[in-house]
C-alpha cells in the first residue's frame, strides 16, 4: 500500500535527538513524528531505544543538549518545547500508559483514575460524588464494571491497565503513548483496547504504540518506526511492510536468515523414557490450586499452558517452596522435598525464575556480578568468606554463555535492557546447578532478539539434562519449546498433551473445552473475570510471607 | 470521609475493620477497665488532665501522620517539641504574637529543610531528622545556657490563656488540638494534596508518572510535622506557663508509636488522622492507669506502652500480609 495520501497534522515531533546515559548512548539522533489521527507504531528489541524515547517524550528524561541547530528539540503543536517533569508533558496534553501497571495500589479506583485533576466543588475541597460518578461513567465506557471506590489492588492486572488506560484517555489528550498495553491484557480486554484506540483516531489524537506483538500492529497501526541500537532505522506506513520484513529490520538482519531460523528457536523432542527429576503429586491451596500433579523428565521440557489465573504461576510457587500448599507431595530426583520453603527446594535442585523479573528477581541496585552470585554464594564461600576469584569464574562464565550484554561485570543491573536482566537472572539460578528450573514467563517483555535467544538457552539447557517447566502465554513459544503440555484451568489440571498432540488447535480445544468454572458474559464485572480472581487470590494466600 | 466499600471477602472485611477501627475498640476496652477498677480514673480532674497532655503529643501526631502516610519518618519532633516551648516562653517577653509565631517560624523552617534534604538530596528521612532532632537539641541547649535558664511566660497575657484558658470547662490546648485534626483530616481526605500525600506513599515512582508533585509533597509534609511540633511545643509551654527544656525526648517515638497504632501503616500509603488520635488517647490512658496503680513504677509505663507497639504491629503484619499491602 502506498504511504497515506494526506497526511495530517504534526503533533508530536522529535528531530536528531540523542540521549545518553553513564557509558551507553540509548538514542542516536533520532527522528520521530506523531500526526493526528494517526497510530503510530514504534518497535525494536529491548536495549534499542523504545522506552528511552517514550521518557523523553513524556519529560520523564531530558535530552541531551542540541549539538547542531535544530537537533535534539521537541515539538509540539508547531513550537519548540521542553517538558521538565512528566506534570507539565500532561498538562501539555502528553498522555501515557506505560507497561508496568503505574498506580497506587491503596488509593481507590476512582482517586487513581483522577489523581492531580479531581473535581472540585465549594473550597477547593474533592467532589467524591462526582469523581465516583465520572469514573464509573469512564470505565464503563471501556466496558469495566467495578466498584469505583474500591482499592485497586483488589482489581486483577487486566483491569488495573484497564484503569490506566482510562486515565490516559479520560484527560484532554492530544497524544496517548501505549507502552506495551497488551502484555497483561485478556483477549477481551485487548479488544476494548482496540476499540479505544480507533475512537482516539477518528478523534484525531496521535496514538504512539509500543508492543512486541506484531500481529496487533497490524491490526490497530497506521505507521511504524523501528529503532535499533538508539537509532531510527525505518519509518512509513505499516501496511508496507509484512512481518518477516519488520522483524529482519527490527534485528538488523537479512531476511534469508530469519525465514531459515524460523521465529522460535526451539528445536522440540527430547527424550522421553528417563526417570522423571520432578514429580509434583496432589498439590493443593485453598482458592488457587486443586491436586495438581506433574512429572518432569530430564532433559524434557514440560510447559504449563492455560490462561491467566488459571494456576500456572501457583504451581510453580507452589513447587519452588514460595507457596506453600496445603496438601501434596514435591519429589525431587527421588528425593522427597518438604513443601512451603524456598531454601528446601533450592537445596534438592528446584530454582524458579519468577514471572516479575522487577519485584522479585533482580536486585537492580546490585552489579550484574553480584545479581548473578547472590544465591550461590553459600556454594561459592568457604568459613563463611566468599571465595571471589570462584565468584569470577562462575559470573565470567555465564556472562559469556548467555550473552549478557553489559559494560562489564560491575555495571548495575538496573541500568540493563530487560532481557540482559533476564539472562542475569537466568545466570544466577543457572549458577546454583539446578535439576529442574522452573521458568515463568521467561520471554515476557523482551524483545525477538533476546527472546530467540532465551528459547535457544532454555533449549540447550534441556540438552543438556536439566527439567524444564515453562510457563508461558505465548501459545507459539509454548506449543514449539515443550514435549509435552499440562493444560491447567481454575487450578486444575484438565489435559495433558504430548507427542505431535502439542499443537495449538488442541491446545486452545482443551483450555475451552474443559469444564469451566462460572462463564462469563462479556458484560460481566472485569472483577469476575479469572484475571482479576487471580491477584486477590494470589494475595490471600496463607502464610505466603516472602516479602 | 467516604465510606469503604464492601470488600470481596469477609476475611478482608474482617481484617479491614480490625485495622481501621482496632485502636477505637481496645481504647473503649482499656477506658472500660480503668473506669471500673479505679474511683480516680473518671474525675472531672483526671480526665481534663488526660485531655490537655494527649493534646501536645496529638498534635505532633497529626504532622507524623502526614509525614507517615507518604512513607517517611520524622525523628526531630520531640527535638522541635522542645525548642518550640522553650523559643515560645523566651518570645513571651515581647508578646504574645512573637511567642506563637517564633516556633512555628523556626520549627517550620527546620521542618522545611528536612524535607528539601530528603526530596531533593534524596537523603534517607531516618537520617536527615535524626541529624535535625540532634542539631535542634544543640540549639535548646545554647538558648537556655546548657538547661539552666528557664524562661517563664506571663500567666495574665493572651498566650498563656491559649494553654491555660478553658472554654465550656474544656482546656484551650483540647480544642485547638480538635480544630487542627478536624482541618487536618479534611485536607488529608479531601484536597488535592492529601491524594498526593497518599500517592506519595502508596507508590512514589507511580506517582511521579501520574504527574503528582512529588519532591514538593515530600517538602510540604516535613514542613507541617515541624509547625505541629513547634505548635505543640509552644502550647505546651503556655500550658507550664514556662519553657522546659527536658521535655519532648523520646516524643518522637511516642507519636510514631500513637500514628501506627492508629492505623497508618509504616510502609506509607494508607492511615487517617482519626486513628492517630485514638492512637494518642490509648497511649495516655495506658500511662494514666499506670500511674494510678501507685505500687507500678512509673518506668513501667514505657515496658507496656513498648509491649502494645509490638502487638500493633505484628497484628498489622499480620492482617497486611493477608492483604498484602504493597
Amino acid at each position: 500500500m502506498p504511504a497515506l495520501p494526506v497526511r495530517s497534522a504534526e503533533v508530536l515531533s522529535v528531530a536528531g535527538l540523542s540521549k545518553t546515559f553513564p557509558g551507553v548512548r540509548a538514542l542516536d539522533g533520532v527522528d520521530f513524528t506523531a500526526r493526528a489521527g494517526e497510530v503510530h507504531a514504534l518497535i525494536g528489541e529491548n536495549g534499542a531505544g523504545k522506552s528511552t524515547l517514550i521518557k523523553v517524550l513524556t519529560g520523564v528524561y531530558r535530552p541531551d543538549p542540541p549539538t547542531a541547530a535544530g537537533t535534539g528539540v521537541l515539538t509540539y503543536d508547531g513550537s519548540e518545547v521542553e517538558f521538565a517533569t512528566p506534570l507539565e508533558a500532561q498538562h501539555a496534553g502528553i498522555s501515557t500508559i506505560y507497561q508496568e501497571v503505574n498506580l497506587v495500589p491503596l488509593m481507590s479506583v476512582a482517586r487513581n483514575l483522577f489523581l492531580g485533576r479531581e473535581p472540585r466543588g465549594r473550597l477547593g475541597l474533592i467532589d467524591f460524588r462526582r469523581m465516583h460518578r465520572e469514573a464509573d461513567t469512564a470505565l464503563r465506557g471501556l466496558g469495566m464494571r467495578v466498584d469505583v471506590r474500591r482499592p485497586l489492588r483488589e482489581l486483577g492486572v487486566g483491569a488495573q491497565q484497564m484503569v490506566a488506560l482510562a486515565r490516559a484517555v479520560s484527560v484532554e489528550a492530544r497524544v496517548v503513548i501505549m507502552d506495551e498495553p497488551t502484555s497483561s491484557l485478556e483477549p477481551r480486554e485487548v479488544a476494548t483496547l482496540f476499540g479505544v484506540i480507533r475512537m482516539l483516531r477518528e478523534r484525531g489524537i496521535a496514538v504512539i504504540y509500543v508492543s512486541h506483538r506484531l500481529d496487533e500492529l497490524y491490526e490497530v497501526c497506521d505507521t511504524v518506526t523501528v529503532l535499533r541500537d538508539g537509532k531510527a532505522v525505518h519509518t512509513g506506513p505499516i501496511a508496507a511492510l509484512d512481518q518477516l520484513r519488520l522483524v529482519s529490520l527490527m534485528l538488523g538482519r537479512e531476511i534469508g536468515d530469519v525465514r531459515e531460523e524460523g521465529l522460535t528457536k526451539f528445536s522440540g523432542g527430547h527424550d522421553a523414557e528417563a526417570e522423571p527429576v520432578l514429580r509434583a503429586a496432589e498439590l493443593t491451596v485453598r482458592h488457587l490450586l486443586r491436586s495438581v500433579s506433574l512429572t518432569v523428565r530430564p532433559g524434557e521440557v514440560v510447559g504449563l499452558g492455560g490462561l491467566l489465573g488459571s494456576g500456572r504461576s501457583e504451581t510453580a510457587k507452589a513447587i519452588a517452596g514460595a507457596l506453600p500448599p496445603d496438601s501434596g507431595r514435591v519429589v525431587v530426583a527421588g528425593v522427597p522435598v518438604r513443601t512451603g520453603s524456598t531454601p528446601a527446594a533450592i537445596r534438592a535442585g528446584v530454582s524458579l525464575l519468577p514471572e516479575d523479573r522487577k519485584a522479585e528477581g533482580i536486585v537492580p541496585g546490585l552489579s550484574v556480578r553480584e545479581n548473578i552470585a547472590l544465591a550461590a554464594l553459600p556454594g561459592l564461600s568457604r568459613f563463611g568468606l566468599v571465595d571471589e576469584a570462584r565468584v569470577d569464574r562462575v559470573v565470567d562464565t555465564f556472562m559469556k554463555r548467555l550473552h549478557i550484554k553489559a559494560s562489564g561485570p560491575h555495571q548495575k543491573v538496573g541500568e540493563l535492557s530487560g532481557g540482559n536482566q533476564q539472562k542475569v537472572l537466568l545466570a544466577r539460578w543457572l549458577a546454583m546447578n539446578p535439576k529442574v528450573l522452573l521458568l515463568d514467563e521467561p520471554t515476557r517483555g523482551i524483545d525477538v532478539g533476546a527472546k530467540a535467544e532465551v528459547q535457544k538457552l532454555i533449549d540447550e539447557l534441556a540438552g543438556d539434562g536439566l527439567g524444564v517447566l515453562l510457563i508461558s502465554s505465548d501459545m507459539e513459544e509454548l506449543i514449539e519449546g515443550s514435549d509435552r503440555v499440562v493444560v491447567l484451568k481454575d487450578g486444575a489440571v484438565v489435559e495433558e498433551l504430548g507427542g505431535d498432540a502439542v499443537t495449538e488447535d488442541r491446545l486452545l480445544r482443551a483450555i475451552a473445552a474443559a469444564p469451566a468454572a462460572p462463564t462469563h458474559s462479556p458484560s460481566a464485572a472485569p472483577s469476575d473475570s479469572p484475571d482479576a480472581r487471580d491477584a486477590p487470590g494470589d494475595d490471600q494466600a496463607p502464610g505466603d510471607d516472602h516479602d | 470521609m467516604d465510606a469503604d466499600p464492601p470488600g470481596p471477602a469477609r476475611s478482608e472485611r474482617l481484617s479491614a475493620f480490625a485495622q481501621q477501627h482496632g485502636a477505637l475498640v481496645t481504647l473503649v476496652v482499656a477506658v472500660l477497665a480503668a473506669w471500673l477498677s479505679f474511683d480516680t480514673f473518671m474525675t472531672t480532674d483526671n480526665t481534663q488532665n488526660m485531655a490537655v497532655s494527649s493534646a501536645f503529643l496529638a498534635v505532633v501526631a497529626l504532622g507524623m501522620t502526614f509525614v507517615i502516610v507518604t512513607g517517611g519518618i520524622d525523628l526531630s519532633v520531640g527535638s522541635l517539641f522542645a525548642l518550640g516551648g522553650v523559643l515560645a516562653a523566651w518570645g513571651s517577653q515581647y508578646g504574645s504574637t512573637v511567642a506563637l509565631l517564633l516556633p512555628l517560624a523556626v520549627c517550620g523552617l527546620i521542618g522545611f529543610v528536612n524535607g528539601l534534604l530528603i526530596s531533593r538530596s534524596r537523603l534517607a528521612p531516618f537520617i536527615v531528622t535524626l541529624a535535625a532532632m540532634l542539631g535542634a537539641r544543640g540549639i535548646l541547649l545554647a538558648a537556655t545556657d546548657e538547661g539552666s535558664r528557664t524562661y517563664l511566660v506571663d500567666k495574665d497575657s493572651f498566650f498563656a490563656t491559649l494553654g491555660q484558658g478553658k472554654v465550656l470547662g474544656v482546656g484551650a490546648p483540647v480544642w485547638i488540638t480538635v480544630g487542627l485534626f478536624v482541618a487536618g483530616a479534611v485536607v488529608l481526605r479531601r484536597s488535592r494534596f492529601g491524594q498526593y500525600v497518599y500517592a506519595v506513599g502508596g507508590n512514589e515512582d507511580a506517582a511521579a508518572l501520574m504527574g503528582v508533585p512529588v519532591a514538593r509533597t515530600k517538602t510540604a509534609v516535613y514542613t507541617l510535622s515541624g509547625l505541629c511540633a513547634g505548635l505543640a511545643g509552644a502550647l505546651n509551654a503556655a500550658w507550664l506557663v514556662s519553657g522546659v527544656t527536658i521535655l519532648g525526648s523520646g516524643m518522637e517515638l511516642e507519636a510514631i508509636s500513637a500514628v501506627v497504632i492508629g492505623g497508618t501503616l509504616l510502609s506509607g500509603g494508607f492511615g487517617f488522622l482519626s486513628g492517630s488520635l485514638l492512637g494518642v488517647l490509648l497511649l495516655k490512658v495506658i500511662q494514666n492507669v499506670i500511674n494510678q496503680i501507685g505500687s507500678l513504677d512509673s518506668a513501667y509505663q514505657q515496658v507496656v506502652s513498648g509491649g502494645f507497639l509490638a502487638v500493633v504491629v505484628v497484628a498489622q503484619t499480620w492482617l497486611g500480609r493477608r492483604r498484602r499491602v504493597l
